[in-house]
């Protein structure tokens, strides 16, 4: 029990913010908003599995990385391409010149499917992919940066650089990839309408549970020794080193753990919203949700699905009203997190919580969680 | 060809180069077991280089570093360390945001892979070896204090503990008592003799009243070379070093 | 893919697609310059950058609009005077810039590149509201039209050769400023060690404030060397920043020869691939060449050796 509470909920203050969390998006939302305002909810969770991925990468370990929208893009689309697989019958497809395959493929003269295309028949096989081939893309770039010891802005450079070049090729293979429109017209799971209301629940329920579960497996990783580890990288790497710890090692599993959250959070996405495309894969996606992290806190794994669930929402207003508006909106709020607010929404709690409910007050400092300091080797911030 | 010898340390023809000035030049230089052995000389004599490159820090460009007859230059920092090598910065590296007992115990030898780090667990084994460093130290009484807080001092003397919490066999100090109060020195030069028993030490230091308590053995470096070694008078009276500190 | 062509064919190709690298390279080399002075000399990422550099085009294209309406007589002129503008236009804006938000960042380099963003934002927003959504292009006087043809195969454009020629002149003062000026030797000490120069008597601040506006006005000076390439959006920039930095890290931050060594590779080889496999493929591999070679050598072609 005591396991539960310290290691997994992060004691009485983190105990007190999950279940809010929970409650709020298992009870709440659920019971205030209709399901087209809660399919929409899901979206913005799915971004929230980025978020909190940035958390544990950026937010602890001091490694930015402005490719997120990369791992949550290959999540997306593998999920993408079984569904489209599955959508694709032969006899869904029989007015095309090669039947079976996906229309965009026919439409640019393919008559079988890519050898890559294949596995994807299988769900279980379609899972395990998703599972698998991000995290270990992220660990063949992190073996090859990490071990060379690349660093701060290179790394974030060079993330930025892997999200532009995936972007280009989805876009340029259209007919591999479907292209700048994505995979689109996705129906059914396994002969189920994903479209339906009650597959739109489930998916929505199944979608928080795993976000939830997300939470929990960071918390436990960052309460233990690899947790304080994290901090002590971003702040003094190289005591690290010389106290006998393979620095590349932890930062190539965090990387390759961040890039697994964030294609769960991807395949969901798809199975949400009923497509993907390479607008969630490219810089701007990556970069926003990085600030979906700022805005919660950055140390914050709570703080991230808020901040990811308030900035969307705006977005979601604003454009609808004053799409003007909205990129000055963002623009600004980029700059005044940064500049103002760098402990985001958990600061704000951490500060003013404890004068609302009192009974936080004896261990407001449970984990130490340091304050912003400033870096000058650019490895990292906080 | 058998190239083992009894040393803790050899250091044979070392030399490193950056971009054709050699900081460190054809050094020989060899530690014994349990000696405590201070290397002095004057700014840019190539002295934190010397430790930089046992530690692994900075490749050297030529020669060999054999501690405890294992060729070091090929490895890794975290393997130098694992093979017993334990190094103190000249600025203390400590992390400030910790309290001192988590400074240690992030530097206990135990769960150093990813694995080990998720699932180590603060256990009365652990507990009992920092509660043993931190009373060497003279920090028991404040294992809860963030190690920020501490004085100058203090700091440098958890660095320290850091080190001996992996009990490694060579310890290497780089001004150790640097920033430190008279009674301090005093209290750092009782913790060295301690502490050098049964393994060897390696002191940078410019400090002669303290290197003159310590040292078993002095070696002066000059221009990358070794201008003398020798116990503490010898090189004192050394014309060539009396040269190079009071001349010019 | 060579296959298909005769050698003489091939060497017009490389001939042609080299000329017409040149307009890229030079663009680059002009956005780099500016990005290496911040990043190298002050370790700001500024993802901005190529918002200044629209700032600089869209300079050029007011000009041009002004002079045909105003003084259609001085069109033959305007462009000289445009390229001036855009740089003091861009400069004023960065030195606002650096004033406003960059100078509380300084120690905080990720954070700066998470707020140059936010301006980047800010100014794209800027641009559509002013200019309006469409890409515009300035008018260009007509010396820069047309192009020179030493064989029947070869067709040099004149506009490229200008861009070049500007492009060295602008080189060639930034390493004068940089290298031979009092001023550069602040700038250089600074960079070295910040709390020492002020120690001198440097005023760093000032330093600071005047490197970055120097950097952006430069990019300015792209923009307006970008009308001659191609038109102007509100998106513009951000199509460049990614490229350009790629320009700046694999040239090694702090060297200028890097720089221009690195621009030049870089142009040359997605332009001379564009005309043998799509340019989106001739991007894709020129980025995934300069990804592979940056994880076997991450400090650069031409980074100092220093002690560390």
């Amino acid at each position: 029990m005591n396991f539960v509470y310290e290691k997994l909920m992060g004691g009485k203050q983190g105990l007190l913010g999950f279940v809010l969390l929970a409650a709020l998006i298992l009870v709440i939302m659920p019971m205030f908003f209709d399901i087209f305002r809660l399919n929409l909810i899901g979206k913005y969770l799915t971004y929230a599995f980025a978020a909190v991925s940035l958390v544990l990468l950026w937010g602890y370990g001091g490694i930015l990385s402005l490719g997120q929208g990369v791992f949550f893009g290959l999540g997306g689309y593998g999920m993408a391409m079984f569904l489209k697989l599955e959508a694709s019958s032969p006899e869904n497809t029989k007015i095309q010149s090669t039947p079976g395959i996906p229309d965009f493929m026919d439409w640019n003269q393919i008559t079988e499917l890519p050898w890559f295309w294949v596995p994807f028949e299988s769900f279980t096989l379609t899972i395990i992919a998703i599972l698998t081939l991000p995290a270990l893309f992220a660990y063949i770039i992190g073996k090859a940066m990490f071990t060379r010891r690349v660093g701060g802005v290179y790394f974030a450079i060079i993330t930025q650089v892997i999200a532009v070049i995936l972007t280009i090729l989805i876009v340029g293979q259209q007919g591999f990839t479907g292209g700048i429109n994505g995979i689109t017209d996705l129906r059914t799971l396994n002969g189920w309408d994903i479209t339906s209301d009650s597959a739109k629940y489930f998916f929505y329920f199944l979608n928080a549970g795993l976000l939830l579960t997300v939470i929990v497996i960071s918390r436990f990783i960052l309460t233990s020794k690899f947790g304080s580890l994290l901090l002590a990288m971003r702040d003094k790497e190289d005591r690290v080193r010389f106290s006998g710890y393979d620095v590349a090692h932890f930062k190539i599993f965090i990387f390759s753990f961040a890039a697994m959250i964030s294609a769960i959070g991807g395949a969901m996405f798809t199975l949400q919203v009923g497509f993907m495309s390479p607008s969630f894969v490219g810089i701007v996606p990556s970069i926003e949700m990085v600030i979906f992290a700022a805005v919660g806190g950055r140390i914050s794994l709570i703080g991230a699905v808020y901040g990811t669930l308030m900035i969307n929402a705006g977005k979601t207003a604003f454009s609808e009203s004053f799409p003007e508006l909205w990129l000055f909106l963002m623009g600004g709020l980029f700059i005044s997190v940064v500049m103002f607010f760098p402990n985001g929404l958990a600061g704000l709690w951490n500060d003013y919580a404890p004068r609302v409910f009192p009974f936080l007050k004896e261990k407001a400092k449970t984990k130490d969680v340091p304050p912003v300091v400033t870096d000058e080797t650019g490895k990292g911030t906080v | 060809m058998d190239t083992n010898t009894n040393f803790t340390l050899a250091i044979e023809d070392l030399t490193v180069s950056f971009d054709g000035f050699k900081a460190v030049d054809a050094l020989n230089f060899y530690l014994d077991k349990n000696e405590l052995h201070v290397v002095i000389g004057p700014n840019g004599a190539g002295k934190t280089t010397v430790l930089d490159l046992i530690c692994g820090k900075t490749k050297s460009t030529e020669g060999s570093i054999k501690f405890l007859n294992k060729e070091l230059t090929k490895m890794a920092e975290h393997e130098i360390v694992r093979a017993g090598v334990g190094r103190k910065f000249q600025t203390p590296s400590i992390y400030e945001n910790l309290s001192v007992l988590e400074n240690l115990e992030i530097s206990y030898p135990y769960g150093r892979g990813v694995y080990g780090s998720l699932t180590f667990k603060r256990n009365k084994t652990v507990l009992d070896k920092i509660h043993e460093i931190a009373k060497q130290i003279m920090l028991d009484d404040a294992l809860d204090t963030e190690a920020g807080l501490l004085s100058h001092g203090q700091k440098q003397w958890l660095e320290i503990g850091m080190l001996l919490i992996q009990d490694p066999q060579l310890l290497m100090l780089d001004e150790p008592v640097a920033g430190m109060s008279v009674k301090e020195r005093e209290q750092t030069a009782e913790l060295l003799n301690k502490i050098s028993e049964g393994r060897s030490v390696l002191v940078i230091e410019h400090d002669m009243e303290f290197v003159e308590r310590i040292a078993d053995k002095v070696t002066v470096l000059h221009q990358g070379k070794i201008l003398a070694t020798g116990d503490m008078e010898t090189v004192q009276n050394d014309p060539k070093v009396i040269e190079v500190y009071l001349g010019h | 893919m060579f296959d298909e062509y005769t050698y003489s064919e091939l060497g017009s190709i490389f001939a042609m697609q080299g000329f017409a690298g040149i307009s890229l390279f030079s663009v680059l080399l002009l956005m780099a310059l500016g990005l290496a002075i911040i990043f190298g000399q002050m370790g700001v990422i500024n993802m901005a950058h190529g918002e200044f550099m629209a700032v600089g085009a869209y300079t050029t294209y007011f000009m041009s609009t002004l002079t045909e309406t105003y003084f259609p007589s001085l069109m033959p002129y305007y462009f000289l005077v445009a390229i001036v503008v855009a740089f003091c236009v861009a400069g004023v804006l960065g030195y606002l810039a650096e004033y406003a938000l960059i100078r509380h960042l300084y120690k905080r380099p990720l954070d700066t590149l998470l707020a140059t963003w936010g301006l980047s934002l800010i100014m794209q927003q800027s641009f559509r509201t002013l200019f309006g959504a469409r890409e515009v292009s300035p008018t260009l006087p007509d010396w820069l039209l047309g192009s020179y043809q030493p064989t029947d195969t070869i067709d040099i454009p004149l506009n490229g050769m200008f861009v070049l020629a500007l492009t060295a002149v602008v080189t060639l003062g930034v390493f004068y400023l940089l290298y031979k000026s009092s001023w550069g030797l602040r700038v250089r000490a600074t960079t070295q060690n910040r709390v020492m120069s002020g120690a001198v008597g440097i005023n760093t601040k000032s330093v600071d404030r005047y490197t970055f506006a120097l950097g952006c006005g430069i990019a300015g000076i792209a923009g307006a060397a970008f009308t001659t390439i191609a038109s102007t959006g509100p998106t513009t920039g951000t199509l460049y920043i990614v490229d350009t930095f790629m320009v700046v890290v694999f040239g090694g931050a702090a060297s200028l020869i890097g720089t221009i060594v690195s621009a030049f590779s870089i142009a040359q080889a997605q332009s001379l691939l564009e005309f043998f496999i799509s340019g989106s493929m001739a991007k894709v591999y020129t980025l995934f060449a300069l990804v592979l070679i940056l994880m076997f050598k991450p400090e650069g072609l031409f980074a100092s050796k220093v002690r560390r």
